[in-house]
């Protein structure tokens, strides 16, 4: 009864806005940045998305949108870190406060208002679903089989050295982080058109978090996003069952599921990767750092 | 080409005008935003920064200054000792709230009891309440590594859903009518935290806020401990060779933030608030952050920073009064101002220069 | 300058803030030659070398390549010119494997198949095996520098700079790497061979340009000269000769005994270290970076701590202890790495003096600190060490690497530890500094400390330890006499060249 077909789409649905902005972030960690604005890019995402797919009354615009805003507001991020740069972990902070605080403040007149209907696609499976699996294997080619995603794992591992093969360190970040906060917003997207189906206020309800928890929890890979995704994506199903059912567990309880479950799996694989101290799955050498070419 | 060169040494002038050209170039930002709206950008500046500190309705608001830069400063305090350390607590709203959860239990189970023990009983229980909810994220990075900036921003949720469950269970005011939310603890004297002077919005949060800036200022300017956090910080491996463990270090000021954030959260619930409901959480925790980069992580800069960012709560609610401004434009405000803040902090580490690229 | 030159520079300058790196430099260098670029550290050679790389650009000067001007926008131009270049630090990553490190230093790298081949060619050609699925991590030195090498050779450069590649190879090692580079010579290849090692210099470089601050100083053979007369035009002056005498070796302070740790970050664990040391006794450590030197300063001062019975201080157990309780026993250490590790670069030097001289010193009262206290430590360290700077307020980071290694020596030997463990002392320091800070050790042994000093500097070992050994793969070697020990057997004890083949050269 807990997995059947519908359970697996309601899993499927639930787990793709933080597919797809894991699958982002993880480009963007590849690359050696830490993006902790995913959240802010995603409510961004969804309402910019909810307001293209209004006004156009189709929905792939609205997804279009979406990541159009969310690559746009991840470009302040990528000019404050790397041109003035400026401290990764408090622009990030800075990015979904103010993702926060502007979606609130634009979102008002689209409270109330239902989304355009969705267009099917095969198997009862949506288009946008779809994409965020088609994307996990070309990610992970691009990122292992190209000259692209060479490049970029090289600037993300050693940036002193990538600059000092002539590789343009700052060109190759601004790219990444713009990617990234296209798929954020993609993701933030499909939360108001796809899933909620209405924009409120303050809706992504830390999925932008939990996106990022999951990169750590996959070691930087698009399988183990997937993976990640997925898991989260049965810890919600699961805890909507369970509330239907009218288990004996306040509503209130349940719902920390999401929360409690990525705590508990950020914890297991911390401990997993500090003791085992393998190469593969290892955070990016330069994630976080600064980069200043000097002399 | 615009090009950056490392100061090695920055005037000390510096290190204020960057708080200063922020919150201008956030005002002009914010103007222009209002322009672009369709509202007299001078009218809503002028709402928003000058009207309640002089404006015909300042008798009101000015008290309410207190009343919010209270909560921000106390908690930023905390929360600028661990940044100076590179240990990133931003899970302080979830704090707060468990600190207000805890020190209204107390009251709530002390009900109707009489007693002078009552209110320094909450006091304690908030800042224990907050003090374990920050232990969490600390005892976990340092048994398994979890990092702490996800574990404390995680528990902030599980903290808002536990406020959701507290106002519709078991603290639920059994003479409420089936409202949720707790008793309202203002109603109950020996639990209340009321105004101390009329007219001033000063209550025991303020005056705690008060202690904190003057502690914090002499554990990071004269104590021994300040300074390892300050060599932490800066080079994690020199504070090694000088004896600072650092586990010991990420227990103190995770736990020493989230204390300050669980009385935060008390003095809120007791006094102003003066109940627990579903939404008890008020944004504070992550305002505070805002306030702590904003002050430069010096307790006076805090202090300051706490007073204007006060100020535009209270100018946002007067100019959504006066103007019909939406109500999030306060969050806009402070999240341009952290960009700006950021920003003009390059200034004081680089020296910028006009030139071609080495 | 003749016109059988394969490379040219005229009158190269570089001018950073506050430094004139380079002035007006003019060289030249033949193809088939490999010609030592010789200097200081903050000579200027490295700047130099970085704009025939294309990674800066000269103010004024010119340079031709083939009798072409030279002038690469960036390291993809220079290397399409036929320039190579392998770092002192190297530019590898980690996390990587062979080929892809090798295909990130080529502009147009050939698919997966054919590179392997490729790599597998040359490797064979100049006896530098290699496996290209391996990772970087788990490379050793002398295997690493091959991935670099390799990266270089796939290029077809015709001048090929080397950046100190022997910094991390035994003397055996660097054996094996001089009979690559003399067969490339020989091939016709310009080698630009960047050191401040003499001897080295002497035996297997055909020219040698002499650079001190940022000038040319003159070109020389330097088989006809004495290392004494390179390091004169070198350094500008006749090198000042320590003083050993006036030391008397007492009873034992510091023991170790079956000292064994887990390996830092990217380091080697220690395996059943030990060692005594008495007082007046200098021991000498000698090892290629990343034998367990960063370990063993660790487990001295108390940064790891050990099994009881591992390391005692005059007969006490200090095992257990950490970095300020064995302060306040008496022993004192200063790390390798200045900024950031033994100072904190953004602290004034007054703060960072409290940084480790709070207990001994009682810069500290009741927890809170007595800066003026402080302050006046540092200026006596200032003074008494001749650390040029503008005062105890300035930022440790501002000082050059010489004046600051000045500062973190003299902040521990005024504390008059009765044991100190240095890692390499002078390291990055200009010659003047270096000796002063020899000087400064010996004198500290003299006055009845025993002292330990880790160092990759043989020609530094030799001259200042009473007893020598030798850390390899994690273990301490039986310290020996100093006395008489010539540097093919401190080599032998090094490790010998790792096991790494000697080229097979197929003439």
């Amino acid at each position: 009864m807990i997995l059947d077909w519908t359970t697996f789409l309601l899993l499927l649905s639930a787990a793709t806005p933080i597919l797809l902005a894991a699958l982002g972030e993880t480009i963007v960690e590849r690359a050696g940045v830490l993006n902790l604005g995913v959240e802010g890019m995603m409510i961004t995402g969804a309402l910019a998305g909810f307001a293209a797919a209004h006004a156009t009354g189709s929905p792939a615009a609205g997804f279009l949108g979406g990541a159009v805003a969310g690559a746009a507001l991840s470009l302040i991020f990528a000019a404050l870190t790397q041109y003035l740069l400026t401290n990764q972990v408090a622009t990030g902070l800075a990015l979904t406060l103010f993702g926060l605080g502007l979606t609130a403040m634009f979102g008002k007149p689209y409270e109330g208002v239902k989304a355009p209907a969705m267009p099917g696609g095969p198997l009862g499976i949506n288009w946008v679903v779809w994409l965020g699996l088609a994307l996990v294997p070309v990610i992970w080619l691009v990122l292992n089989r190209t000259r692209a995603g060479l490049v970029l794992r090289a600037v993300g591992e050693n940036h002193d050295a990538a600059h000092a093969l002539g590789y343009k360190v700052r060109g190759v970040r601004v790219a990444a982080i713009a990617i990234g906060g296209a798929l954020a917003g993609l993701g933030g997207a499909y939360v108001s058109i796809a899933t909620v189906l209405q924009w409120t206020e303050g809706m992504t309800a830390g999925a932008g978090w939990i996106a990022l928890a999951i990169v750590v929890f996959a070691g930087w890979s698009p399988w183990g996003v997937l993976a990640g995704a997925w898991l989260f994506g049965g810890v919600t199903v699961l805890q909507l069952r369970l509330q239907a059912a009218g288990v004996a567990v306040p509503v209130q309880l349940l719902s920390m599921a999401p929360y409690l479950a990525t705590i508990l799996v950020l914890v297991v694989i911390s401990a997993r990767q500090k003791y085992a101290r393998s190469a593969s799955g290892a955070a990016p050498g330069s994630l976080g750092r600064t980069f200043h070419a000097t002399r | 080409m615009l090009r950056l060169e490392p100061r090695t040494a920055a005037p000390w002038w510096l290190g204020l005008a960057a708080p200063v050209l922020a919150v201008l170039a956030t005002m002009l930002a914010g103007g222009l935003l209002f322009a672009l709206m369709g509202f007299d950008p001078v009218a809503a500046i002028r709402t928003i920064f000058w009207d309640p500190l002089f404006g015909p309705a300042a008798g009101y608001s000015r008290p309410q200054l207190l009343v919010k830069a209270g909560p921000l400063v106390l908690i930023a305090c905390g929360l600028a000792v661990g940044f100076r350390a590179g240990i990133w607590n931003i899970g302080a709203e979830g704090q707060y709230i468990v600190g207000g959860i805890c020190g209204a239990a107390v009251a709530l189970a002390a009900y109707p009891a009489e007693g002078a023990w009552i209110f320094p009983a909450m006091v304690l229980a908030g800042a224990a309440g907050g003090w374990a909810w920050g232990m969490i994220p600390a005892v976990l990075r340092n048994r398994f590594g979890a990092s702490e900036i996800l574990v404390s921003l995680m528990l902030v949720y599980v903290a808002q859903k536990l406020a959701a469950w507290a106002a519709f269970g078991p603290m639920r005011n059994p003479e409420g009518f089936g409202m949720p939310g707790s008793r309202n603890l203002q109603q109950y004297p020996p639990a209340a935290n009321p105004e101390l002077i009329a007219g001033t919005g000063i209550h025991w949060g303020v005056v705690a806020a008060g202690v904190a800036v003057l502690a914090t200022w002499l554990l990071m300017s004269r104590h021994i401990r300040g300074f390892h956090i300050r060599a932490a910080g800066m080079a994690p491996r020199a504070a090694r060779f000088a004896g600072v463990r650092p586990e010991a270090l990420v227990a103190f000021c995770l736990g020493l933030s989230g204390a300050l954030a669980g009385m935060a959260g008390l003095f809120e619930a007791a006094g102003p608030g003066g109940q627990i409901t579903d939404s008890f959480g008020s944004g504070y925790g992550f305002t505070a952050i805002i306030v702590a980069f904003l002050g430069r992580l010096h307790p006076l800069g805090i202090l300051l920073a706490g007073l204007l960012l006060a100020l535009t709560y209270i100018g946002g609610e007067l100019a959504q009064l006066m103007l019909s401004l939406p109500a999030a434009t306060v969050q806009v405000f402070q999240g341009m101002l952290l960009f700006f803040l950021l920003a003009f902090d390059t200034l004081t580490r680089f020296r910028i220069r006009w030139g071609k690229a080495a | 300058m003749t016109a059988s030159d394969l490379f040219q520079a005229q009158g190269l300058t570089k001018t950073y803030p506050g430094v004139r790196a380079n002035d007006d430099v003019s060289f030249s260098v033949r193809p088939g030659e490999i010609h030592a670029l010789l200097g200081e550290n903050g000579a200027g050679k490295s700047t130099l070398v970085k704009m025939i790389y294309g990674l800066v650009r000269p103010d004024a000067g010119r340079m031709t390549l083939d009798g072409r001007p030279h002038a690469p926008a960036d390291p993809r131009a220079a290397r399409g010119a036929g320039v190579g270049m392998v770092f002192q630090h190297f530019s590898l990553f980690d996390a990587l494997s062979v080929a892809e490190n090798i295909a990130l230093g080529m502009d147009a790298p050939p698919p997966r198949a054919e590179l392997s081949r490729r790599i597998a060619d040359v490797s064979a050609a100049y006896g530098l095996p290699l496996n290209p699925s391996r990772r970087v991590a788990s490379l050793s030195a002398g295997e690493r520098q091959r991935v670099e090498i390799v990266r270089c050779l796939l290029g077809r450069p015709r001048l090929l700079i080397m950046d100190e590649p022997t910094s991390v190879l035994t003397p055996q090692e660097a054996e094996i790497l001089f009979a690559t580079l003399r067969q490339l010579a020989a091939q016709g290849v310009a080698i630009l061979y960047i050191s401040h090692k003499l001897e080295e210099i002497r035996t297997h470089c055909d020219r040698a340009t002499i650079l001190r601050h940022g000038r040319v100083v003159g070109t020389v053979t330097p088989r006809d000269h004495s290392a004494r007369e390179l390091a004169a035009m070198m350094v500008g002056a006749e090198m000042r000769v320590v003083d050993r005498s006036g030391r008397q070796a007492g009873e034992v302070v510091l023991e170790v005994a079956g000292l064994t740790s887990a390996a830092g970050l990217d380091g080697t664990p220690l395996r059943e270290v030990g060692f005594a040391v008495r007082a007046g006794e200098i021991l000498g450590i000698g090892g290629v970076a990343g034998n367990g030197q960063e370990e063993l300063i660790a487990a001295l001062s108390g940064e790891t701590t050990g099994r009881p019975g591992t390391v005692r201080l005059g007969g006490a157990d200090v095992s257990a202890l950490g970095p300020e309780a064995r302060r306040r026993a008496g022993l004192l250490a200063a790390p390798e790495d200045r900024l950031g590790h033994a100072a904190v670069p953004e602290m004034s030097l007054t703060e960072n003096a409290i940084l480790t001289a709070a207990t001994r010193q009682q810069l500290v009262r009741g927890g809170l600190i007595d800066h003026a206290a402080a302050r006046r430590f540092a200026e006596r360290v200032i003074a008494e060490f001749d650390v040029r700077t503008p005062g105890p307020g300035t930022a440790a980071g501002a000082l050059s690497g010489g004046n600051l290694q000045k500062y973190v020596i003299g902040r521990e030997i005024l504390q008059e530890p009765r044991a100190l463990v240095v890692n390499q002392p002078t390291w990055g320091v200009d010659a003047s500094a270096a000796a002063a800070i020899r000087q400064a050790l010996l004198d500290l042994a003299a006055r009845g400390a025993a002292v330990v000093v880790i160092s990759q500097d043989l020609d530094e070992l030799l001259e200042l330890s009473d007893r020598f050994a030798a850390l390899n793969e994690g273990r301490l070697s039986a310290p020996v006499p100093t006395e008489g020990l010539t540097v093919e057997q401190i080599g032998l004890m090094l490790g010998g060249a790792h096991g790494m083949e000697v080229a097979h050269v197929a003439a």
